[in-house]
């Protein structure tokens, strides 16, 4: 219980630490909107509603997303991301500080058990992430016991010189450093600043060296935009792991399309006959309605024992992710029809199978087109999980073993990639239900 | 001779409160042609009765014969115009009207000068294509008067069906209602709340009384055949004869809502 409370506070402190920058974000937000605004008043636009609203605050039908406002969201993610990452695609100017590389140095001041103290210089070489890291050029001893030594460092990261192995009087000898640029330090305690990066002393008495790491993230935690693009074009030509990209993609998508269809052809008809007869809805009730918020990645380990982890498993489970999801859609879409419209075709001459025909199943397709939007997202959203836990090719499989290898480039191009599907897959379906049932939510 | 007959139609529901006698021995005759307004107060077991003459109901007792054959279930035989939300809005307009004649077969060039004709008698000429939630509530009530006189009907049950427009819409959809009457010469039922919607299109009135529903009053009414001349219906309405029915009725059906009242006040 106290670990768990523990975790609780240190998870709100951690929360907290981010309020600023949230406040920060939404504070550029109204600013750039007052600016906005303020500008187009100065260039004598009106504001944008038509029909000459006094009260907007509070009327939905008066707000509409100004093109604008996303227009500058969007770069200014894509600008965030490459000020951060030192992309190419912004002048340096805009870039936010970033690590040290070059050459930094700093002097120790050793003391030798006698009490004697002498002076030594320390260079390190700080190279960029991905350089190689450069030879340490044959440094003069110089004067004194103490000797001067060098270190080699990526930029960011921190290293442990020991500059006392190459002194007259070692460590071993009791010698020990009590000074870095002439200001006193002490082993475990605080650290002198360089200027080009930070210097202290471990527990154990040997230097630490942090260079500056700057504002900017690592490659290997975020690489550059052009980095990502660059990547989309090696993999679309080349391929990653024996599959092109668009084998990948297209793998995660025929499953997922087929597990749907699938889904559908048998869950509709299963909606159909619990809406339309009471011993099917008491047969199939208790059956769909515990299948239905069981998770469809709860059912990954299973299906994997059952199927294995080739097609086969994937087509079953997205299939079990749509079926009840379709079945029930498909369901309160036969129950959701106005007992006034079957009655009217009753008295028109229908007979059940022509009542079925032109009166349950239209008046069912919004619902089931509904279903059919939600069931598309989740098996988009499953295929890539069972990806990520076993497959050969797609998506999901891609940014896995590209995490392991910390191809983190690839990473983020397979996450852009499956948002764009998804979002593609979304779009496709509302224009189906613009297109198939045009009187939705008109009637 | 008599066309449509109820004879001593009785109906009890068992719900969970206990039963309700919805009707209790309830006869009616329509000879062929007739127009027949039910007013009652709610609860009077009128949409009941319909529902019974349209086969949707089995009356627990008594039965329906129209034309000497007894009623069943639902059929062509028997056309339904309901208040609102009965269209096919995923059909034109065109193909809601021509769904019964479709139904039983005709085929596509006759129906498509059935539903011309038809759509030009409610007033809708050149609107077949259209979709029908592009229509007002009066014009999708024209289309469902359209569609149901399509199946050529021996009688037309309504359910209210002017109940959910406005009251300058009502007003013309009644002398459409008066004047399709006339043209077809169909038998009609017509099951409404407003006693001078009643009084303006019934050549003869039922009032029914509630708990049981049962028959009040049954009787003529000249007021259809004024209407029906072609005459002015404002003028009907301002006919003194008229004003004092209606005062009749009104008070009639406001003290049965009354007693309704009182009775549940009672119990309470």
């Amino acid at each position: 219980m106290s670990t768990f409370l523990a975790e609780a506070a240190g998870l709100a402190a951690a929360a907290a630490r981010v309020i600023p920058w949230i406040a920060a974000y939404v504070a550029c937000i109204l600013l750039v909107m007052a600016l906005w605004r303020l500008g187009r008043r100065l260039l004598g636009r009106r504001r944008g509603d038509v029909l000459r609203r006094t009260v907007t605050f509070g009327d939905a039908g008066a707000v509409r997303g100004e093109g604008v406002a996303s227009v500058l969201s969007v770069t200014a993610i894509l600008g965030l991301w490459a000020a951060f990452t030192g992309s190419a695609l912004l002048p340096p100017a805009l870039h936010a500080p970033a690590a040290f590389a070059g050459e930094g140095r700093f002097t120790y001041t050793a003391e030798a058990p006698d009490g004697t103290r002498d002076e030594a210089t320390v260079t390190v070489l700080v190279h960029r992430p991905g350089e190689a890291p450069p030879p340490l050029p044959d440094l003069p001893p110089g004067e004194g016991w103490a000797r001067d030594a060098g270190a080699v460092v990526q930029a960011g990261r921190t290293v442990l010189v020991a500059a006392q192995d190459n002194d007259a009087i070692t460590a071993a000898d009791g010698a020990r450093i009590v000074a870095v640029n002439g200001i006193p330090v002490e082993p475990g305690g605080a650290r002198v600043e360089t200027g080009w990066g930070r210097v202290g002393l471990t527990a154990r008495g040997t230097l630490s060296v942090s260079p500056d790491p700057g504002w900017q993230m690592e490659p290997i935690w975020l690489p550059p935009p052009e980095a990502v693009a660059a990547r989309l074009v090696e993999i679309a030509q080349s391929g990653y792991r024996n599959a092109t990209l668009w084998e990948h993609l297209g793998y995660s998508v025929f499953r997922v399309v087929s597990g749907f269809l699938l889904g559908a052809l048998l869950g509709v008809p299963l909606g159909y006959a619990m809406g339309l007869s009471g011993w099917f809805r008491g047969w199939f009730d208790p059956i769909v309605e515990f299948m239905r918020p069981v998770p469809p990645l709860a059912l990954i380990p299973l299906v994997i024992i059952w199927a294995g982890i080739g097609e086969a498993g994937k087509v079953v489970l997205l299939f079990l992710a749509s079926l009840w999801i379709m079945a029930i859609a498909a369901r309160s879409g036969v129950s959701g029809v106005r007992l006034a419209k079957v009655h009217a075709a009753y008295s028109l001459g229908a007979s059940r199978a022509q009542v079925l025909r032109h009166v349950i199943v239209p008046n069912s397709l919004p619902e089931i087109l509904t279903g059919a939007r939600v069931a598309m997202g989740v098996c988009w959203g499953t295929v890539v999980a069972a990806e990520l836990v076993a497959a050969d090719k797609g998506a999901g499989m891609m940014i896995m073993t590209a995490s392991r290898f910390q191809n983190t480039d690839i990473v983020i191009l397979g996450i852009v990639l499956i948002g764009a599907i998804g979002w593609s897959i979304d779009g496709l379906m509302r224009a189906a239900e613009r297109a198939l049932i045009p009187w939705k939510g008109r009637a | 001779m008599s066309h449509l007959v109820l004879d001593r139609l009785s109906m009890r529901f068992h719900l969970p409160g206990g039963p309700v006698e919805a009707l209790r021995d309830v006869s009616l005759s329509l000879p062929r042609g007739e127009m027949l307004a039910v007013l009652g107060p709610s609860g009077c077991g009128k949409t009941t009765l319909l529902n019974i003459v349209a086969g949707f109901l089995a009356p627990t007792e008594g039965q329906v014969t129209l034309e000497g054959r007894p009623v069943t279930g639902p059929g062509p035989d028997r056309g339904m115009v309901f208040q609102q939300g009965a269209l096919f809005e995923w059909m034109s307009v065109a193909d809601n009207v021509a769904f019964g004649p479709r139904m039983k077969g005709m085929a596509r060039r006759e129906r498509g000068d059935l539903v011309e004709h038809l759509l030009e008698q409610v007033g809708l000429a050149g609107f077949g294509s259209k979709a029908v939630y592009e229509l007002s509530g009066g014009m999708q009530q024209r289309v469902a008067l359209a569609r149901c006189l399509a199946g050529d009907p021996a009688v037309i049950l309504m359910d209210e069906p002017l109940g959910a427009l406005d009251a300058l819409t009502r007003e013309k959809m009644q002398g459409l209602v008066l004047r399709l009457w006339r043209e077809t010469g169909k038998t009609i039922l017509l099951i409404t709340h407003s006693v001078e919607e009643a009084l303006l299109l019934g050549a003869r009135l039922v009032v029914m009384a509630p708990r049981p529903g049962r028959i009040h009053r049954d009787e003529g009414l000249p007021f259809a055949a004024m209407g029906a001349e072609g005459g002015d219906l404002r003028a009907v309405k301002r006919e003194p004869a008229f004003a004092e029915r209606r005062e009749e009725i009104l008070s009639l059906i406001w003290d049965m809502e009354e007693e309704i009242m009182g009775r549940a006040g009672g119990a309470a």
